[in-house]
């Protein structure tokens, strides 16, 4: 059943990517990330990461998604659409060189040998983990506690900054 | 191969390649930002996927945690990123990272 799923979610997201690449239209290329957004909250849930599904919705589909499609409306060009620059066949290389070494690693390698279970916060599978994602965030030991009040003063840091880099200077 | 985390992990290294290469080809500033959004994403599912199957039977949420921070960095990168792309639209009016040139020697 998860097996099913992930095949359909894996295709239907493979296919939305490269037509986010290729399409000409930058519009129908936001609405396919999109797309993309919703297929990996799906595998998401096909590896029991119920919460981080939630909210790759929210943050990603919501969020990241009306502020790409914002800034396609705020400038769009509808002459140069979304072209290609001279380095198509290049960067083709690379990429694929990126992929095979990538997949060479990932079948050469023996993913079953961890010995002992390293001492971090688990849920057994089949269980919800929002509650156990509190734990492991905000635990007195082995907590994330500093980098999360450092993410909140970077969300700030970045607030501020595009405001100020939108601001239009000539009528204040 | 039966099913488990190298189907994952390959995956995510197809949706990584796809944003490299559209990160490196494309002309317009705001698709080169989507296209990193794929890479982030790409990552995100390596990240969940380990978290998943390194112990069978058990899901290690500090993946679960890195996954949720680099979601918050990348809503300040978009954020950011699509400030500065509307600030050189104003002032260049294209989107063309070719033509966002001003500091060429």
């Amino acid at each position: 059943m998860i097996e099913l799923a992930f095949w359909i979610l894996a295709l239907v997201m493979v296919g939305a990517a490269v037509a986010v690449v290729l399409l000409r239209n930058v519009f129908r290329a936001a609405l396919l990330l999109i797309l993309c957004f919703f297929t990996v909250a799906g595998i998401y849930i096909t590896l029991n990461a119920d919460f981080l599904a939630a909210v790759q919705v929210l943050i990603y589909a919501g969020a990241i998604g009306i502020l790409l499609i914002f800034a396609v409306m705020l400038t769009r060009n509808v002459q140069e659409g979304n072209p290609f620059n001279r380095l198509k066949i290049p960067a083709l290389l690379i990429s694929l060189l990126v992929l095979a070494t990538l997949i060479g690693v990932i079948v050469g390698t023996d993913w079953t040998s961890v010995s002992s279970p390293p001492q971090a916060v688990g849920v057994p599978v089949d269980q919800p983990t929002t509650s156990h994602i509190a734990t492991a965030l905000f635990d007195q030991d082995k907590g994330f506690v500093l980098p999360f009040e450092v993410a909140s003063v970077l969300l700030l840091a970045a607030l501020i900054g595009a405001v100020v880099l939108v601001r239009d200077r000539d009528r204040r | 191969m039966h099913f488990g985390i190298e189907h994952y992990l390959i995956l995510s290294a197809i949706l990584f390649s796809v944003g490299l290469y559209g990160a490196l080809t494309k002309r317009n500033a705001v698709a080169i930002l989507m296209c990193i959004e794929i890479m982030l994403n790409a990552v995100n599912l390596a990240i969940v996927a380990f978290s998943r199957y390194l112990v069978s039977d058990v899901v290690l949420l500090t993946g679960h945690v890195f996954a949720i921070f680099i979601m918050t960095v990348a809503a300040a990168e978009a954020a950011v990123g699509l400030a500065i792309i509307i600030a050189i639209y104003r002032s260049r009016e294209s989107v063309d990272v070719e033509h966002a040139n001003i500091m060429k020697g």
